[in-house]
């Protein structure tokens, strides 16, 4: 293995003002977690603790090992989507280890608008199920939820990737062995009856879950029968008459320590195989990965010096290091996992196209999982471009990434323009998990060249009208959509629709794909079939 | 009777089994390999790989762990001498050193015994028989009941004649074992109960004897050897005042203040009454020394002690190799006149036991045990670790807790009391408690140092021997970054998943540390967060950073470790930064400092205790053992205080008394069963 060595001056100015500038948006990011992960407000907070009900993250805290990591996904989900606030989409997602098994954990917050289903909710929860049939991980939903949020019933009940395909997937994921588990902490209404009635195992806590397809006030509408909500279907209803829950819990301590009972009776084997190392930590200090990226995404660095942070003893193999040398390919390992790194350092060429689809061939054959960084303006143009076939070749990286079936990961750590987001892997090309740095930006192209194409365009019209266009109102007609593409290519607008699992801090980016393979690992690597290589 | 008729023949011999283990089987073991002896081990199963048995040229298993079943089966032990082709047995101390049964059963069977004839130890083995021969022998005794007749309500009244307190003894016993000291006639039923059923259980024999319990005596005891010639020399004294329960804790020889005439008229006395006795090889004549210089004869231990090092230390005799040459049936080595006291010894007995718990014993994988000369800047020749374990080893439940001596010489009391000291910050023991921390709060005490010696120095020092309650914000805040660096670090495996340091996605990890006395936490279930001794300690750290920030009450801390060479630390709390010494012992840190030592209990709090506690109304085993006796009735009604349940470990007897008013529900356990450590023993229900 080859040590990457680094050509950084901590003490340049350059490193100094990077350093500050990124600093200041993980410093923001970390207030907008913190501010999240108080749920629905004190008002709401106050009222759930009243009724001897840990809040969500708590519960979390509770069910997984002590002390272990928890890789919460989508946190900052429907942030400043809706007209009012859904802190994480009134739903916390994300991986734990409970009872030493990986498992997928869905956790209602009924702090948040009594814990209903929004449009995100509805994909945040489900994004959360793809990922734990991709890396084949038990579920456990901890569920207090009030069901579908009504006055938005036509974005979350009737299509294909609505509130209904929650228990599509508990049962085709039951149907492939990937355990679910439910456990009942509050309402399970209407659909949401569905969770534990379709879990494998499901507990419930006493004079707190209640499950039933109909409400007390529903009942009272529908046939006149007057009942109380635990007389209906509480837990004594549905431990002892119904069988629709399988374990009675005395609170929610109680109901989490149940909850990790049942991962212990899994009898779970991992399934995934890798030559494993010792894991190392990087040579290079990782802590100045900030002074090294910044938040301008003009200025350019040298991507090994990432790599380098990141990857196990900063050592890096690197594949075809001279030729395409815009993509730097190459091997490493992350927490003891083979890697495939693939990173940009700069437009993508013909040649880096090829390059990378050749790498990503060598990766499949090997079963060796893949990581992208992704910091792309998009494929070359201009006539010597498209006259050699860069369509072609971006093609071939394209079909390479697509059928790759090895575990993917994904990092935004600056631009992701055009279709360098899909030659590197973007969220349409199914990657196991996919994140965005703070100083990320994602558009279909730059809002200066968006802005340029369109003013372009309104240029030619004033003059085939022959009027005359200043610089000044060209400006003014630009500036729009210079915002609007700040606005929307902003990390925090990506990660509220959920186009990615999170915005991370660059520091935390080698525990996170760390734990992303560790996680992968429950799962056999399929093998690969590519399509056809357009030459 | 002349001496002659009591003593079997001579037998020469090359080969030498040692009944015994720990330390003493492994010291006897050292000279005799020294003399050109082939030496033999003895073991039960719970010894296998015990050093004794390491050490050993050849070693035969006796049975299992029990000590009735091997180092006290007595045919076991002469089975084990004739396949090994043994000539002589060392009994070392305690188990078969003092048993005439045994002693006779090795004459009938050839092979020679290392130590006096059995009516010798028959004569001392009674104690009250003893006294009465001592008497007729003009060595002074203490007021006391020795008789047959062993009635409850005579033994009661004698004790009110003698006046109390009286001191219990069984009349077999010895070590501290079926021992008590009786206050008033109100509890003496109970101490009675108590002192039979331990030694019965100890000796097979219940019988007590009661003695006048002296206010500030000393214990002072004269070694003496007496040779198959008729020739008997004393070897000077020893001082074993500073005494727990009973239990010999330092000792030291000579003892300070003695005067030549002194010297002389005791030693005189003890040889007095070996020779009374017929006696032949080492023994110990035990007094009480009063204030005024009067001196009583307590009883005389017919086998080599346990404190003997400081006599070899200030006379330079090996007493092990004087033992086998009179066994051999040579004259003593010296006479009186030959033997010399040079400087002053101490010896400190190291135990497996916790002091903060009520000396607790303690079991476990020693990790660890060392004794750093060089690096105390010690020499070999100022410092003896007599030891029966090494690191790696075991740690039973079976026998007798203590793990080494830690013998020191220097040329007057003071350079060796200090020599004591660096000694006893050398010794390194990981793994398993030990006393260390309480035998150098004691031999730092001005008391100690001044000769403030009787045998209750303990108790009239409790506050100050005893660890304090409550420590500086500093050393929580540093044994708290000690268990947060352990956490950040520790993994279970190469799983970045098995890591145990709070990692959450952009939000500093947390883990929150509750630190408390050792002494006042049973271990991590017991305490709770709102136990007044438990101090919280939050500590929050950003991703990449090594700064913590510590919350300790209202106050707030930055703070870093530093790893230096060995288990030195430096550790900087808001810019402050300080050297120490830091171990680890599970989840005990222990913190050493030139102005003392920390110890601190910490465990995790963030996440909960996944299993059901039920503190309130259980009571638990605290050690592995056996349930000896139920008090009360299933369902009795008892007040706070009240003895429920006695059960025995480590050969001590342990009760549980109730927690409060209330009833017992359910005894889990009946007289005999086996308990392990945190078993559940008894429901009690306190009343409302």
């Amino acid at each position: 293995m080859s040590t990457i060595s680094t050509q950084i001056n901590p003490r340049s100015d350059v490193f100094q003002a990077n350093e500050s500038s990124m600093l200041g948006e993980v410093t923001k990011l970390r207030q907008l977690t913190a501010a999240v992960a108080q749920g629905g407000g004190a008002k709401a907070r106050e009222r759930h603790e009243s009724r001897g009900k840990l809040f969500v993250r708590d519960r979390i805290d509770h069910l997984i090992d002590e002390g272990s990591p928890f890789l919460e996904f989508s946190a900052l989900a429907a942030h400043h989507v809706y007209d009012s606030d859904v802190p994480a989409a009134g739903v916390v997602t994300g991986i734990g280890r409970v009872s030493g098994v990986e498992c997928v954990i869905v956790a209602n917050d009924a702090t948040v608008k009594g814990g209903t289903y929004f449009p995100l909710t509805v994909k945040k929860h489900l994004r959360a199920q793809e990922i734990a049939r991709k890396h084949r991980l038990p579920c456990i939903y901890l569920v207090d939820s009030g069901g579908a949020f009504l006055p938005r019933q036509d974005e979350v009940f009737p299509d294909r990737d609505h509130f209904g395909r929650i228990f599509y997937n508990q049962a085709t994921m039951s149907a492939e062995g990937i355990p679910q588990i439910a456990v009942v902490m509050g309402s399970c209404t209407a659909g949401g009856a569905y969770v534990p009635a379709m879990a494998d195992e499901s507990i419930i806590v006493k004079e707190q879950g209640t499950i039933f397809l109909g409400g007390p006030p529903l009942v009272k509408a529908a046939t006149g029968e007057s009942i109380s909500a635990e007389d209906l279907g509480g837990a004594d209803v549905h431990a002892k008459i119904s069988g629709v829950a399988d374990h009675y819990a005395e609170n929610d301590a109680h109901a989490l320590q149940l909850a990790r009972a049942c991962v212990s009776r899994l009898n779970w084997q991992k399934r995934g195989k890798l030559a494993m190392q010792a894991p190392k930590p990087p040579k290079l200090d990782p802590t100045e990965l900030y002074g090294i990226v910044g938040t301008d995404l003009k200025k350019p660095y040298d991507v090994r010096e990432v790599i380098g942070r990141i990857v196990d003893s900063s050592d890096f193999d690197e594949f075809k290091r001279y030729y395409g040398d815009t993509l730097v390919t190459g091997f490493a390992h992350i927490h003891g996992h083979p890697v495939g790194i693939v990173a940009n350092n700069g437009v993508l060429f013909s040649e880096s196209a090829v390059k990378g689809a050749h790498f990503i061939e060598l990766c499949a054959q090997r079963k060796i999982p893949l990581v992208f960084l992704q910091n792309i303006t998009g494929f070359m143009v201009g006539s010597k471009y498209e006259h050699e076939g860069i369509a072609k070749h971006g093609a071939k990286l394209v079909t390479a990434v697509a059928c790759a079936k090895v575990p993917k990961y994904t990092v935004l750590i600056g631009g992701s323009f055009g279709a360098g987001n899909y030659g590197m892997c973007g969220r349409a090309y199914d990657p196991n998990l996919l994140f965005m740095w703070p100083n990320a930006r994602i558009s279909v192209m730059g809002g200066e060249q968006a802005a340029g194409v369109l003013s372009q365009v309104k240029r030619e019209q004033h003059e085939r009208e022959g009027r005359e266009w200043g610089k000044e109102e060209e400006e003014a007609f630009k500036q729009p959509t210079r915002d609007q593409y700040e606005h929307q290519g902003h990390p925090y607008y990506a990660s509220a629709r959920l186009w990615d699992d999170g915005v991370i801090d660059p520091l935390q980016t080698r525990d996170v794909l760390g734990l992303s393979l560790a996680a992968a690992m429950n799962a056999e690597v399929e093998e690969t079939r590519f399509g056809v290589f357009r030459m | 009777m002349t001496l002659d008729e009591n003593r079997p023949e001579i037998h020469k011999f090359d080969t030498l089994l040692v009944a015994n283990r720990g330390e003493i089987a492994c010291r006897v073991m050292r000279t005799a390999r020294r003399m050109g002896l082939k030496t033999v081990a003895i073991y039960s199963d719970a010894d296998a790989s015990a050093r004794h048995v390491r050490e050993a040229d050849e070693a035969v298993r006796l049975g299992p762990a029990a000590a009735r079943e091997s180092y006290l089966n007595i045919e076991a032990v002469i089975d084990a001498a004739k396949r090994t082709g043994t000539g002589a047995i060392h009994p070392g101390y305690g188990f078969l050193s003092e048993n005439g049964g045994f002693v006779k059963a090795l004459e009938q069977a050839g092979i020679t015994f290392v130590g006096p004839p059995a009516s010798a130890i028959a004569a001392m083995g009674d104690k009250s028989a003893a006294k009465a021969r001592m008497a007729n022998a003009g060595v002074p005794l203490v007021p006391g009941y020795h008789g047959d007749d062993q009635d409850d309500a005579l033994l009661r009244a004698e004790s009110d004649k003698i006046g109390y307190p009286v001191m219990l003894k069984a009349s077999a016993g010895g070590g501290g074992k079926g021992m008590r000291v009786v206050e008033s006639g109100e509890g003496f039923k109970a101490a009675l109960d108590g002192c039979r059923r331990e030694s019965k259980a100890a000796f097979g024999d219940d019988r007590m004897l009661i003695e006048k319990y002296l206010v500030q005596p000393r214990h002072v005891e004269v070694q003496v050897f007496c040779d198959r010639h008729g020739n008997g020399v004393y070897l000077f004294e020893r001082d074993c005042s500073v005494q727990r329960r009973h239990q010999k804790v330092i000792e030291e020889a000579p003892a300070p203040g003695m005067t030549a005439e002194l010297r002389s008229a005791m030693g005189d006395a003890a040889v007095r009454a070996a020779q009374e006795i017929g006696y032949v090889g080492a023994g110990t004549v035990e007094f009480l020394l009063d204030a005024d210089g009067s001196f009583y004869f307590m009883e005389m231990n017919t086998r080599l002690q346990v404190e003997h090092p400081v006599t070899e230390m200030i006379t330079g005799q090996d007493l092990v190799e004087w033992q086998l040459r009179v066994a051999m049936g040579e004259k003593l080595p010296c006479t009186q006149d030959e033997l010399t006291i040079t400087g002053h010894s101490f010896e400190a007995r190291i135990y497996a036991e916790d002091p903060d718990q009520d000396f607790l014993p303690a079991t476990g994988l020693l990790t660890r045990f060392a004794l750093d000369l060089e690096g105390a800047g010690l020499s070999a020749d100022q410092v003896r670790l007599d030891s029966g374990v090494e690191s790696g080893d075991v740690v039973s439940m079976h026998y007798d807790p203590m793990l080494a001596k830690l013998i020191v010489h220097g040329a007057d009391r003071d350079a060796a009391l200090a020599t004591l000291n660096r000694a006893l910050a050398a010794l390194d023991v990981q793994g398993v408690v030990t006393n260390r921390a309480f035998l150098q709060r004691l031999a730092n005490h001005p008391g100690f140092k001044n000769v403030e010696l009787d045998t209750r120095f303990i108790e009239r020092n409790e506050a100050a021997l005893f660890a304090p309650r409550s420590y500086s914000t500093e050393a929580y805040a540093s044994a708290a970054l000690i268990g947060l660096n352990q956490l950040a670090q520790e993994c279970e495996s190469d799983s970045p998943w098995d890591r145990h340091d709070g990692f959450r996605l952009n939000a500093p990890h947390t883990i929150r540390i509750a630190l408390s006395d050792p002494g006042f936490s049973q271990g991590p279930a017991q305490a709770s967060d709102n136990d007044e001794a438990v101090v919280i300690v939050e500590g929050k750290r950003e991703s990449g950073e090594s700064l913590w920030n510590l919350t300790i009450g209202d106050k707030t801390l930055t703070a870093s470790l530093q790893p230096l060479t060995g288990d030195a630390v430096a550790v900087t709390l808001n810019g402050h930064r300080r050297r120490l010494q830091a171990r680890r012992d599970g989840h005990i840190v222990v913190m050493a400092e030139p102005s003392g030592e920390t110890r601190l209990f910490w465990r995790r709090i963030d996440a909960i205790d996944h299993g059901h506690h039920e503190t309130e109304s259980t009571l638990t085993a605290p050690m592995n053992g056996t349930v000896v006796a139920l008090l009360v009735a299933s369902g009795a009604a008892v007040e706070k205080g009240m003895p429920l349940m006695v059960m025995e470990a480590m050969k001590m007897e342990h009760t549980m008394t109730a927690p409060a008013d209330g009833s017992v529900d359910a005894f889990h356990f009946q007289a005999g069963d086996t308990v392990s450590q945190g078993d559940v023993l008894l429901d009690f229900a306190p009343s409302e």
